[in-house]
Order: C-alpha cells, then structure tokens, then sequence
C-alpha cells in the first residue's frame, strides 16, 4: 500500500463486522493532512464505525489501512489512539466531576500543564461553568466540554461524530468557527453529520456512506 | 504506571466522594446484611460470636460486588470509555488505580462493618483487632480479583448479573483464608499460615490485573 506523504488517512477495500455483521464492507479513502471532510448518510450506513476505525477504536477485519503512519492490522492501535481527537455525540467524560476536574484530569493523563486550562475553557466558553458538575451541563455545554478535552491535547487528526446533534444555531457557528480554525492551524479534521456544514467557507469534501461503502465523493 | 495508577485512583475516589454512593448506599446496605444475619442466627450469643468471621466476609463480598458495578459505571457510557481510550493511559496502571480506589472504599466499608461485628455478632474486640491486619489484606486481594473480573464481564456495558457468577468462584478462596484467619485471631491461635496465602492471592490478582486488564479492556 502506498501512499503520498502528505495523506494521513488510507484505507483500501476496508471492512469492519461485528458479530459477524459488517459494519464497513470495503472502505477506500485517503484524506490528506490538513484537510476537512465531512461524512453524511442514513442512519446506520456506517459513519461512526467508519470514524471509530480511523481513531483506532474498532478492528479491521480485512482489507488495508494506514493512520498516521500506523498500519491498522499490525500497528499499536493505542498509540494510534492516542493521535487522534474523538468527539462522540454522547458524554464523553465523568459526569460527577466539575468541568475544571475532567480537564485536569485529562492534562495529567496527558502530561500537559494544567495552567493550559484556563485558556481552553475561555476558548470554549465555559469559564464561568468550570466548576459545576459535568452532568448539569445542557447539552450544547456539553459538547464544548468535549471540545475543550480535544484542544488540551491538541491532536494532529480530530474525529467529530455528529457534533452538530441537538446544538442550536450559535452552538453550530461556534463549532464551524472552531473547525475553521483547527484546519487553518493544520490538523485534519473529518466531521460525520446528518447534515452539509453550514459554512460554506470551510469548503469541506463530502463522503457520502451508505450499506457500510463510500458511494458519494464530493469536494 | 505508577502515576497513572495514582492519577485513576484520585479520579475515581473524588467520584465516590462526590456521587456519596459508597456512604448512603454501600455502607447502609452493608450494615444491614450484618443485622440481618445476626437476627437469622437467632439470640444466642456465642453462636454469634463463631459465625461472626465467616458473615463479615459474605456481607464483604455482597458490597465488594455493588462496589465493583459502580467502579465499572464510571467509565459506562461509550463516549467515556472511548474518550479516555484516545488518553492512551498505560492499561496496567488503570487496574491499579481501579484496584487501589476500590480497596480503598471496601477499607471504610470493612471499619464499618467490623465496628458491626463487635456489635451485633459479638465477636471479641481483641481479636476483632488482632484480625483488622490480614482483614485489610484480604480486602485488597478483594478488590484486585474484582477489578480484574469487572473487565472480564464486560465493564459498563456487560450484564450486571454477569459479575456474580464469574467471580464468586474467584472469591471463594478469599473468602475461606479470611474467615479461617479471622477465626484464628478471635482463638488466639496461629495466623502465619493465613497471611502467606491471602498474600500470595493478593500478589497473583495483581500480577494477572497487570498483565490481562488492557487486554480484557481491549477486547
């Protein structure tokens, strides 16, 4: 398998089962650094199994790929995992611990400097919920919190599934504001959604899944 | 490791301290299971006083099993799973941190309930304290096997009723080495022979947790 060295995503007739249904039935992609992609499709047509296996969180079952020069087969999937930025459409955090609490925690898991951390909340807009639990959040503060836990780590490869759920519409220019800015900084980012950005001026290509294939390819 | 195991297990105790699980819940219930079988032995008091050890330890396990769900909990949903998983946090030092958290909180629960023993059992206080260091021992290994076994029936999103019945085989040594030395303490005889056992278990659990927890969690 061979790839440009600027291309930080390859995949070639990738194919994740679980429980012997696939998930993904021959993938092709490559995604090129500092690009940003958005997929769409149907309910269950694979975009969160299709993020999962880039971010190393799910096996590939046969087929190639390559992420962040780690091979999906052979490669350390944790390492790999610990390359790339997650965003779930869920919590993604302890719900008993205040905003500042989980930011720490993750700093020191990372062996950042948690005086980092002032700077993210303001960025995210959440300085003054920094100490109130994670699970009184709505569910747009949520999603910023979620965020914020990405740019303490500042990953090279950002997989935000469906971050656009339930956000109003300021949720939803913020985020497009702060996928502008990630890609401009370098990072690559793909972005599955029910729905087309709202920003035309992020110029995003747009992979359209479903039945677990790529059968839409639009830049 | 060490630091991870340090940083998970802070984690997971400022949890418990907060959500208050382990005083309004844990405690209680475990007090309860106490009284109860002290009423179920009927009034007389020495028969009481030589079941004391061998019930201590059951209600022990009863708690150490609605403690190890809630352990497991924290992490339930699939956002925090995954999120932590992009932390790339060393497997083994997350068992030791899960395991120290937990031993932690079946200490205070044992206090209690040793405290409940004199009370209501009416085991001798000399030799409820004499037991207290092979107790804090016993406990440990407790707390190693059910972190471990936590893992192996699916965590968060395994079956609560799945835990009993794969680890309550694990526990039956445990329980036998800490009922005998416990029983030893209250007889004044010999306890040497208990502590190698419940030390060696407590050695094993470690070494297996250490070994298998990032594979379990993988898996």
């Amino acid at each position: 398998m061979t790839s440009s060295p600027s291309t930080v995503v390859t995949l070639h007739d990738a194919v994740v089962l679980m429980g012997g249904f696939p998930l993904l039935s021959g993938v092709n992609l490559d995604l090129e650094a500092g690009s940003l992609s958005v997929v769409t499709g149907a309910n269950g047509a694979g975009k969160t199994s299709l993020l999962r296996l880039i971010g190393g969180l799910v096996a590939l079952t046969s087929g190639t790929g390559r992420v962040s020069d780690i091979d999906l087969k052979t490669g350390d999937l944790r390492e790999l995992r610990r390359r790339v930025g997650w965003l779930g459409h869920e919590g993604s955090f302890y719900d008993d611990l205040s905003v500042k609490e989980n930011l720490v925690f993750c700093a020191k898991a990372l062996a950042r400097p948690t005086n980092e951390i002032p700077g993210v909340l303001d960025r995210v807009g959440l300085t003054s919920r920094a100490s109130m639990p994670a699970k009184l959040l709505s569910a747009g503060q949520r999603r910023r919190l979620g965020l914020a836990w990405i740019l303490l780590r500042r990953p090279a490869l950002w997989l935000l599934d469906e971050p656009y759920a339930s956000l109003d519409d300021e949720g939803r220019t913020f985020f497009d504001q702060l996928i502008g800015d990630v890609v401009t900084s370098g990072a690559t980012v793909l972005v599955s959604a029910h729905d087309p950005l709202r920003s035309s001026a992020l110029h995003p290509r747009t992979l359209t899944l479903a039945g677990g294939l790529v059968v839409g390819d639009r830049s | 490791m060490i630091r991870t195991a340090l940083l998970v297990a802070a984690k997971d105790l400022r949890i418990e301290r907060r959500s208050r699980v382990l005083l309004w819940q844990v405690v209680p219930f475990g007090v309860m299971g106490l009284v109860l079988s002290g009423l179920a032995l009927g009034p007389t008091h020495a028969g009481h006083s030589s079941a004391g050890p061998g019930l201590f330890y059951l209600v022990m396990v009863l708690v150490a099993l609605l403690m190890i769900n809630r352990s497991r909990a924290v992490e339930g949903s699939t956002g925090t799973r995954t999120s932590v998983a992009t932390l790339g946090l060393d497997p083994a030092g997350v068992f030791l941190g899960k395991a120290l958290a937990l031993a932690v909180e079946l200490w205070i629960t044992g206090a209690v309930l040793l405290a409940g023993a004199v009370l209501v059992l009416h085991t001798a206080l000399v030799g409820t304290l004499q037991a207290v260091p092979s107790v804090v021992v016993i406990l440990a290994a407790l707390a190693a096997s059910g972190t471990l076994y936590g893992a192996l029936s699916g965590g968060g999103e395994g079956p609560a009723t799945l835990l009993p019945v794969l680890s309550l085989p694990a526990f039956a040594p445990l329980l036998i080495a800490g009922e005998r030395s416990f029983s030893a303490a209250l007889r004044g005889g010999a306890l040497w022979q208990w502590w190698v056992i419940s030390i060696v278990a407590l050695a094993a659990y470690l070494a297996l947790g250490i070994l298998l927890y990032g594979v379990l969690e993988d898996s």
